[in-house]
């Protein structure tokens, strides 16, 4: 097991090096450090003297990939690629266009994630399961045809659309809830759970609808007929029986995700105003903020292997026949 | 004996379908009614209608089925879990995937102890240990705490049976319970049921296509055809004097040993059962049908404690019974075509953080063999001991570790990979796995041709009509799909694919294990003839001895990744010397009954190939191992006529 | 000539797409076992009813899709000036409805303007909401708008039920012919659902659209029947012509995605080792990158990159489909890795089966075995992720587009609908029409994908049965 945890890590490395290799071509390749000073500056007419002043300050002065210039091994490292990337290894992500530090932000805006993805993740996880659960005990009824047309129906709603219209209805018209922002602690309570409720209703229908197809597929298997020819109820089959076998794949499914859950929905906390990292994201992203956006795609990079790694395990945690061989 | 189980007029429905079409029986206690017939006769069907278990779509249409006096069918569903496992207990055929994988043996079958008899605590644990006893599992109480994949296939339908009997029941259905088991293993597991039926005073349904399980172990006989049942009997009657023409044609199809000719085959097919169906349903492929036959469907009729239902009974001829031929002696002048020396198949198991070498499994260890110009070897092994292993790896489909193959004294290689695929092809087991569904039959055919330039590319065409009628396809068969075509004519496509190079070895891989008797019989047939024709040498790879008996001149054991045994089919087959070989022929169902050879049983399971035991690979299983059998590997005891075996023991008495 | 045809990328990729579509359905049919599933997707009602509404969009979408210039009056005949201005067959076709441009906000079915102004009558100046200048223009006071509209709405469905019924006459003469037999038996066939293909359906929502196309011509043209935006532009306009967006996302990107998907996905699972190792390290680093921040990298760059060459895109028309074009590359390159992961799946099972080892026993080369028994068994996969991801696809656009980094913002699309009026829901009044048209069609147009998708998917999935 350490052995093959220590290998999926190593991995991990080649994989980092090569997302910031693409990061580091997709900026650059088609924009010298001239350009984005220009950018940034803004003015038609920029002095030379302006763009060498802002590239220093900002690390762009070197050459981007190979320093012939400089001897030996420093012709690597003496260059932008290898500055910016060695520097994100060790998660100093320097500073962003507003002069705050990207890692300090980083660590702020986290928890404001959390707080509405660990729920979102958890209660959606329950109430999908829940559905595809009904769907499956009462397949070829009518109950279980037009919940399929439902989740279809559902999943064809943009996710847009159940923000603004929770937005619109819940908070603005029935004020039932504020439209947006946040606050920590429980007081905070109030802020997440428009959004909350706004996630979780968007994710049913594609979700149940999953899930119902891997518990029918699971409800079709030799085993099922031979706990039913045990004499066991059809309830108890499905809880104890079909249940276990389908966790599996919905589990293993479910658990890459969870890394992610830090990064934030960015759509739900822009339209709501959560401080979290996904809203960072896209107000770098709006604001062209390189640096804020390399950073975040560098951690998201890390914590999609992280769950990479999280199902590896968690399918010989879940699943004896993995464990055992 | 009071009546068990009684089954009046069932119809069943699928889609459409009856495939339980009016049948009737009855089942004392204590006594095992053996429910026979091929695949599609609707016998599984039966028995799931039984137990209200059938398939989202299937419904009992009619009948009634009474266990003990209780009208089953009537029976809300609530009632009927109370029969399931406590009244009648059911077991699968496939225990791989009838066991929930994910949950420990012994919680599965304390489900149905806490079901049925209301035990909990210590005394559930107890009782499952006690079951698991029962049915020989050994060292029940660790094997409690595993899972169903890690347990042997033998051990996991033992597993399957102790999980039936849970509930006490009185009636067990056992749906062609050792069909996908071994040999040895499945006469292990006939015994267990034989035992604790008697023990337990339990009637058995049992449900099987082999007539040998049938001879074994039924006291009744009813044989289904195309959702009927057709004819009805004690056992020792029916295997005496078959009433029915199809009873009398599947008896016929059996392959018997030596040279004695053509196999009978039933033509025609099963018929369809979505669409009505009049007369006698056999009609179509019956010898014997007269016109009455195909209007008026036969009432039951009574010859001499025999139910039949055939308008002939009683006036059909008298069954040829058929010879015991004597096993073609091979012209020794033949030359020698395949000549296979020392071959090594070892397969590198990787462990750790740079996954290094840990060690080998050694599917195939040492094989040397050869094979005669137009004569058959048959390769004779249960699943698991590498004869799939030495085809692919003659073939070169898996690269040998070590080990020459010489064709007509031509050393193969990867340097003249294209001589050995011109001389060389395979017909692989599955026929619904072995043909591309995306592509027509005569593109099928091409393929080979195309690839190896056999042939001047426009004679090609006229080539592929002629193989379809060598093989037995109708001329229009190569514009259309394989699904079109049944199991066996796919078979027929997958002879004529590798016959297409023109080979002068074809390796067939089990090619009739997926098939039914009667179909079986038609490709045993066709092989033989093309054989005769051809000059076709074939190295058979098969576990079924009554084939090998029938089709092969020479025979090689396999054990383990060895050859245990060798010689001329009649040798080997009729005075086996080797104790793995002696198990073998002993294990398999006998319709003649056993004229006083003594029953050797094999304990345990075939270890793994991954760490075979020292020594003698069989010694662990072996009654007559020694001392030395442990420590060395036994060289070659010839036996005279090119019969030899590689035991210690023989080596002793020789 | 009148006009000047202009040919944009998307246009010439999209009528590519078209004719490589018709020739793949011409080579299909003359395939019994390809022709097969379709039949069975034929005979599926909410798949064949999808399908209908999908054909009016994509009609509406190809129309959209031949653009022209139109000649400057007082031009010469020998040197032609034409407008800068690029225009479709489709904004031909609807005329009016383009250029009948109000001031501002107005809701649907109004006439008047949505926003208080200083208006003088005879001389009084008062503030009221001012009459609208097209919609409702014909109208002499605010009492005759109802009836004026129950009246053109009932003069539009009895028309649709008119053409609809003259088209159901066509259909049942012509099929009663074809089958040889009498009109009443046809009818009573279609009557009772036993045609063998799901005519009542079709005929049902062919009678619908046609019934909802008689109401929206009438209203259309004396009134904004979805009001109008900021600008005054006529919103149910602006709907139509995002279709085209939304269609160019749906079908481009997979044009993108699939040589890559199918090519990388299939090597990997066929030839496993080192191949499989490196085609599983690009997927692995492209998946590890969160999508929209892949996107939006990307985007921007290329943005950038437009701006800082404006010599190469002289009109905004062409810049802004120089855009989309950009987005349908990169997000085709971005999720090519869902279906590479799952034919490297199907692949790696497929090379197990027994006649691939038949072909190579006999020799075949490694090109003609994927192509001929690999690809012929993994193309249901394909087309299964084709049509699913249509409407991922197009919902993906409107998110794209509010963040920024999806089409141009001069060009019609329904994440431009909803972005610029999100907002307008805040307003005291709410305005809400633009935001609930975009939502409606953008549904609309998803749905239907969807539940043709589900045909396509249950007729192909070779594991059929009651799964579904």
């Amino acid at each position: 097991m350490l052995a093959y945890l220590l290998r999926r890590l190593l991995y991990a490395i080649p994989i980092l090096i090569g997302v910031n290799l693409l990061t580091f071509a997709l900026f650059f390749v088609v924009n010298t450090p001239d350009d984005m000073a220009r950018l940034q500056l803004g003015a038609k007419h920029v002095t030379p003297e302006a763009i060498g002043r802002w590239k220093v300050e900002h690390g762009y002065d070197k050459p981007l990939l190979l320093n012939s210039a400089a001897e030996g091994s420093a012709q690597f490292t003496d260059t932008i690629f290898f500055q910016h990337s060695a520097a994100m290894f060790a998660f100093e992500f320097g500073k962003g266009d507003d002069g705050r530090d990207i890692g300090n932000e980083i660590k702020k805006r986290m928890g404001p994630s959390l707080a509405i993805a660990l729920p979102v993740f958890v209660i959606g996880l329950l109430v999908n399961i829940t559905f595809a659960l009904l769907m499956v005990f009462f397949r070829a009824t009518y109950l279980d045809l037009w919940g399929v047309v439902g989740c279809v129906v559902l999943m064809s709603i943009s996710g847009l659309f159940y923000i603004i219209a929770g937005q619109y209805f819940i908070a603005s018209l029935w004020k039932l809830l504020p439209i947006s922002g946040f606050s920590g602690g429980i007081d905070g309570l109030p802020f997440i759970l428009l959004p909350v409720l706004v996630s979780v209703v968007a994710g049913i229908g594609g979700g149940a609808r999953w899930y119902r197809t891997i518990f029918i597929e699971e409800i079709g298997k030799d085993y099922v007929r031979t706990a039913r020819s045990k004499g066991l109820s059809e309830v108890r089959v499905l809880f104890r029986h079909v249940l276990k076998n389908g966790m599996i794949p919905i589990l293993t499914g479910a658990v890459v995700v969870i890394p992610t859950l830090f990064m934030g929905s960015l759509i739900t906390e822009s339209f709501f105003g959560i401080p979290g990292l996904g809203s960072y994201t896209i107000d770098a992203i709006q604001a062209q903020d390189f640096a804020v956006v390399r950073a975040m795609v560098f951690l998201g990079s890390v914590l999609y292997i992280v769950g990479l790694i999280l199902t590896d395990l968690s399918y010989s945690w879940v699943d004896p026949r993995v464990r055992l061989q | 004996m009071s009546e068990l189980l009684r089954v009046d007029q069932l119809v069943t429905e699928i889609g459409g379908a009856r495939i339980v079409d009016g049948v009737s029986f009855e089942v004392a206690a204590g006594e095992t009614y053996a429910l026979l017939g091929e695949s599609g006769c609707g016998k599984s069907m039966t028995a799931l209608s039984l137990m209200r278990l059938l398939p989202d779509g299937g419904r009992v249409v009619s009948g009634t089925v009474q266990l003990n006096g209780e009208a089953v069918l009537a029976l809300p569903e609530s009632e009927m879990r109370r029969v399931r496992g406590g009244g009648m207990a059911m077991i699968f055929q496939e225990p791989m995937l009838a066991l929930n994988p994910v949950i420990k043996v012994g919680e599965q079958i304390a489900e149905a102890l806490v079901l049925h008899q209301g035990l909990r605590g210590q005394p559930m644990q107890d009782a499952a240990r006690a079951l698991l006893d029962a049915v020989g599992v050994p060292d029940a109480a660790r094997r409690l705490d595993s899972y169903p994949f890690e347990l042997s296939g033998g051990l996991r339908q033992r597993v399957m049976i102790a999980m039936a009997l849970a509930g006490q029941p009185k009636l067990l259905i056992a749906d062609e319970p050792t069909t996908a088991l071994d040999v040895t293993i499945q006469a292990q597991v006939l015994d267990v049921l034989r035992h604790l039926r008697a023990e337990r005073r339990m009637g058995m349904l049992l449900i099987t296509h082999d007539l040998g399980v049938v001879a074994e172990n039924a006291d009744r006989v009813g044989v289904m055809y195309a959702g009927e049942l057709v004819e009805e009997g004690a056992r020792d009657v029916f295997f005496a004097t078959p009433q029915h023409p199809y009873s009398r044609m599947l008896f016929d199809a059996l392959p018997r040993p030596g040279d004695g000719g053509r196999l009978t085959t039933i033509p025609g097919q099963v018929p369809r059962l979505d669409e009505a169906l009049h007369g006698c349903r056999f009609a179509p492929r019956c010898p014997f049908a007269i016109a009455r036959c195909r209007l008026e469907s036969p009432l039951w009729q009574e010859i001499n404690g025999q139910r039949v239902r055939c308008h002939l009974a009683g006036t059909l001829p008298l069954r040829m019974l058929q010879q015991a031929g004597e096993h073609s002696i091979p012209a020794q002048s033949a030359q020698r075509l395949l000549q296979v020396d020392g071959l090594k198949v070892h397969f590198p198991v990787r462990r750790g953080l740079i996954q290094r070498t840990v060690g080998y499994v050694r599917a195939v260890d040492d094989v040397s063999l050869s094979i005669q110009a137009g004569h058959t070897l048959a390769l004779v092994g249960e699943s698991g001991c590498g004869k799939t292993t030495v085809g692919k790896a003659l073939l070169r489909l898996i690269e040998p570790t070590a080990g020459s193959v010489a064709l007509n004294g031509e050393t193969l290689g990867t340097h003249n990979l294209s001589s050995l695929r011109r001389q060389m092809q395979m017909v692989f087991q599955d026929p619904f796995s072995s043909l591309n569904p995306r592509m027509r039959v005569a593109d099928i055919l091409l393929e080979g041709m195309d690839a190896l330039k056999v042939g001047k590319a426009g004679d090609r065409r006229d080539a592929v009509a002629k193989l379809l009628q060598q093989v037995g396809l109708p001329d229009d068969a190569g514009g259309r799909y394989p699904h079109a075509f049944s199991g066996g004519q796919r078979q027929r496509i997958a002879i004529a694919r590798a016959l297409a190079i023109s080979p002068r070895l074809l390796i067939c891989d089990e090619p009739t294990s997926a098939l039914d008797v009667s179909v079986q019989a038609q490709i045993l047939n066709l092989l033989k003839d093309l054989q005769d024709r051809l000059g076709l040498a074939y190295l058979f790879i098969t576990h079924n001895l009554a084939v090998v008996d029938y089709l092969a001149h020479a025979v090689a054991v396999m054990y383990l990744g060895r050859i245990v045994e060798h010689g001329a089919a009649a040798d080997v087959l009729r005075a086996p010397r080797h104790p793995y070989t002696l198990a073998l022929v002993s294990a398999v169902p006998r319709i003649e009954p056993h004229s006083g050879e003594s029953i050797i049983r094999l304990a345990g399971d075939q270890p793994s190939p991954l760490n075979p035991p020292t020594g003698c690979h069989f010694h662990p299983r072996c009654r007559h191992a020694s001392a030395v059998c442990r420590q060395t590997y036994p060289d070659q005891t010839d036996l005279g006529s090119g019969h030899w075996v590689r035991c210690h023991w023989v080596a002793g008495q020789v | 000539m009148n006009i000047q045809p202009v040919i944009l990328w998307t246009d010439a990729l999209i009528f590519a797409l078209l004719v490589g579509v018709l020739v793949l359905a011409w080579g299909i049919s003359r395939h019994e076992h390809l022709r097969a599933p379709w039949g069975v997707v034929a005979r599926r009602p909410m798949a064949m009813g999808a399908a209908l509404v999908l054909s009016v969009f994509v009609v509406i979408g190809l129309l959209d899709s031949l653009h022209y210039r139109e000649k400057l009056a007082g031009s010469q005949a020998d040197k032609p000036h034409y407008s800068v201005e690029v225009l479709s067959a489709f904004d031909a076709l609807v005329g009016t409805l383009r250029t009948q441009h109000e001031k501002t906000y107005s809701a649907p079915l109004a006439m008047q303007l949505y926003a208080k102004e200083f208006v003088e009558h005879d001389g009084v100046t008062r503030r009221e909401y001012p009459r609208l200048q097209f919609g409702g223009a014909h109208l002499d006071d605010a009492a005759s708008r109802m009836p004026d509209i129950t009246r053109r709405s009932a003069v539009g469905l009895a028309q649709g039920l008119a053409l609809s019924l003259l088209l159901f006459g066509v259909l049942a003469g012509w099929q009663a012919h074809r089958t040889q037999v009498s009109l009443g038996e046809w009818l009573a066939r279609w009557g009772e659902g036993r045609l063998g293909w799901p005519g009542r359906t079709v005929v049902g929502v062919l009678t619908l659209l046609l019934l909802l196309a008689g109401v929206l011509v009438h209203l259309a043209t004396a009134y904004h029947v979805f009001g109008t935006d900021k600008v005054g532009q006529d919103v149910l306009y602006i709907s139509l012509k995002s279709i085209r967006t939304g269609l160019v996302i749906g079908t481009l990107t997979t044009l993108v995605t699939l040589p890559l998907a199918i090519s990388l996905g299939i090597a990997a699972g066929y030839f496993r080792g080192w191949v499989d190792d490196v085609i599983q390290y690009v997927y692995t680093v492209l998946n590890s990158i969160p999508g929209v921040l892949l996107i939006a990298a990307a985007v921007l760059i290329v943005q950038v990159y437009i701006e800082s060459n404006p010599d190469l895109f002289d009109n905004a028309a062409a810049r802004a489909d120089v855009r989309l074009l950009a987005l349908c590359l990169i997000m085709g390159m971005t999720s090519w890795t869902g279906l590479a992961r799952l034919l490297r799946g199907e692949a790696l099972k497929l090379s197990t089966l027994d006649y691939v080892d038949a072909a190579r026993a006999f020799g075949v080369s490694h090109t003609r075995i994927i192509s001929r028994h690999i690809f012929p068994n993994v193309f249901h996969l394909v087309l299964i992720a084709i049509v699913l991801d249509f409407s991922g696809l197009v919902l993906a656009e409107a998110v794209l587009s509010y963040v920024g980094v999806g089409v141009d913002p001069s060009m019609h699309s329904w994440g431009n609908m909803i972005n610029g009026a999100r907002l307008e829901l805040a307003r005291e009044p709410a305005v809400w029409w633009q935001l609930g048209a975009a939502f409606a069609f953008m549904f609309t147009l998803v749905l239907a994908a969807n539940l043709f998708a589900d045909g396509v998917r249950d007729a192909f999935d070779p594991r059929m049965g009651s799964r579904r």
